[in-house]
């Protein structure tokens, strides 16, 4: 009861920072109402008893990403601006296109049948996690460090100075 | 005397007056909230007071003598003149990200408060991700930071934004890898386990001994996420006159003030909980209660090398600074982890004896720091070479 009850305040506020997020008129909000969606999030794993996704929510999302987000935003033309309006009209065809993503997603997510676990946590869930990454999940967790490895050297080869 | 009892009696007496079982554990986690809350702020008070004495003492001057004895009293009346100050908003300011910033940047020190075990099972909340919570709160005040010195809407403000990002990045890294090697020697991320797991004679189980050169790599680590000199550019007062907080006045100011010393004090107790034992010493077996005496001590201990180190050392230039911590650091952190890494796994594939894998771990320990020192002073003496040989084309080799 109270659990449902905290989900719903929970759940609401990730929603309307999510709207935040798309409606804001200044980017810099914008980029704070994701902070927002992002942490509601983690709060939402908090509350499944999933703290290791809660606490990587925090230091991935908001630690690094939306850090790096909001970093980019100041390096970008008028920081220092009340408001940065859309520099093109297409923001109804984004909106279909979300609201036809949204149609979608809900209809699969209700034909779905959801695996049922039982609801106990076990008590060595982070070692299962930890092991799943270099036992069972090795190849997907590897291949995905070696993308990050290969975005980090295109980046520096992109961003390095050219002596002759 | 045990704390835990304590705090078992506490829970039955409540039992017994005929609370609910929810009621009682709401109480129960509400009062030590407001029990860590007020060991937090009070702490602040003292360690405004320690950190200007010890920097007056060591730079030969008195430090603050007037208020009360020895100064005593002089963060009290300092807060009080801050309450009465004038509290100023810039016109052009961004009123609410502006007004959220002071709260989130000690927000995100309280919340720390919650996960360091004082004593053995004497900790807010004794999570199983303990170590990963401390880097994901601290990640949220450079957040705090860059709202700060983006709402304000002022160049220096904006500028030491900018710095935040560089400089506290950039240090999560190094800073991310040696926390990793306690996790791993131990086996859990949980902190009380990682202190308990440093038992042993007399504090020979801590792992400063084991692992001197992680622990310095979390000191020097440490000294530029804590923002003290000689990393201290955030606030960097000749360059850009006070950094990301220089439009805040009054509270809003002692908010930043306030976050900046509990900050520093909780990476000296994360020091202490990860490599100096925590709440472990002689007897603590026997009066658990001894563990918070130990933890304190040990936490003070360190605090007083971060005050002695800031107020000794100059301040170092950005670029140094990026370099030093992406050239020497990082690469530093990565060659500990992964050295400590493959000890620990063939220790427990071969099944050595436990000191062995000490031995082996010390000895790696002492080759990253001595490959890692040739190299910076084979570094420096090119450095002066070149100086030497071109004194007119001040074009000087990179780290």
């Amino acid at each position: 009861m109270v659990g449902q009850i905290l989900f719903i305040i929970v759940a609401a506020i990730t929603l309307l920072m999510a709207l935040g997020t798309v409606v804001a008129r200044n980017l810099f909000h914008a980029a704070l109402f994701l902070v927002g969606v992002f942490f509601g999030i983690a709060v939402l794993f908090i509350m499944l008893e999933a703290e290791f996704l809660g606490a990587a929510q925090i230091i991935i999302y908001i630690g690094a990403i939306a850090t790096l987000i909001v970093f980019a935003i100041m390096l970008s033309k008028n920081v220092m601006g009340k408001e940065a309006g859309a520099y093109n009209r297409q923001w109804y065809l984004a909106m279909g296109g979300v609201v036809f993503f949204f149609l979608l997603m809900g209809w699969l997510l209700i034909q779905m049948p959801f695996a049922q676990v039982s609801a106990e946590v076990p008590a060595d869930a982070i070692s299962q996690i930890g092991q799943g990454f270099v036992g069972h999940f090795v190849v997907p967790f590897e291949v995905a460090s070696v993308l990050l490895l290969v975005a980090l050297v295109g980046a520096i080869m992109l961003a390095r100075e050219r002596n002759s | 005397m045990d704390l835990r009892a304590i705090g078992e009696s506490f829970i039955a007496w409540l039992q017994g007056l005929g609370i609910p079982d929810g009621w009682v554990l709401f109480i129960n986690w509400l009062v030590g909230s407001v029990l860590i809350l007020g060991l937090a702020l009070t702490l602040a008070l003292a360690l405004i007071w320690l950190e200007r004495k010890l920097a007056g003492r060591i730079q030969d001057r008195l430090g603050p003598n007037r208020v009360g004895p020895y100064g005593l009293i002089q963060p009290i009346a300092d807060a009080l003149k801050l309450l009465t100050k004038e509290d100023i908003t810039p016109a052009e300011a961004d009123r609410i990200t502006y007004n959220l910033a002071p709260i989130i940047a000690v927000f995100h020190v309280l919340m720390l408060f919650a996960v360091i075990p004082f004593a053995d099972q004497v900790v807010g909340a004794n999570i199983n991700v303990g170590v990963l919570y401390l880097m994901a709160f601290g990640a949220l005040g450079t957040m705090a930071m860059l709202m700060a010195g983006w709402a304000s809407r002022n160049k220096y403000a904006l500028l030491g934004g900018f710095r935040v990002v560089a400089q506290l990045l950039s240090y999560e890294i190094p800073i991310a890898l040696v926390m990793m090697i306690p996790v791993l020697l131990v086996g859990s991320l949980n902190l009380n386990d990682i202190a308990s797991g440093q038992g042993g004679l007399f504090g020979l189980g801590w792992f400063v001994w084991i692992m001197p050169a992680a622990f310095l790599l979390y000191f020097i680590a440490a000294l530029a996420e804590g923002e003290r000199a000689p990393f201290d550019l955030l606030e960097a007062e000749s360059e850009i006159v006070a950094g990301y907080n220089i439009e805040y006045s009054a509270m809003k100011f002692a908010w930043f003030y306030l976050a900046f010393f509990l900050n520093t004090w909780i990476l000296s107790a994360i020091a202490t909980t990860l490599f100096l034992g925590g709440w472990q010493g002689p007897f603590v077996d026997k009066i658990p209660a001894l563990g918070v005496v130990y933890f304190f001590a040990k936490t003070f201990f360190m605090f007083f090398l971060f005050a002695w180190v800031r107020a000794t050392f100059p301040r170092l230039r950005i670029d140094q600074m990026m370099a030093f911590c992406w050239k020497v650091l990082v690469p530093m952190g990565l060659a500990l982890l992964l050295g400590a890494a493959i000890i620990v796994k063939m220790g427990a594939e071969m099944s050595w004896p436990g000191y062995m894998t000490n031995v082996l771990l010390l000895v790696m320990n002492i080759v990253v720091l001595l490959v890692m020192l040739s190299l910076l002073g084979r570094y420096t003496r090119t450095l002066s070479e070149t100086k030497n040989k071109r004194l007119f084309a001040p074009e000087l080799p990179r780290l």
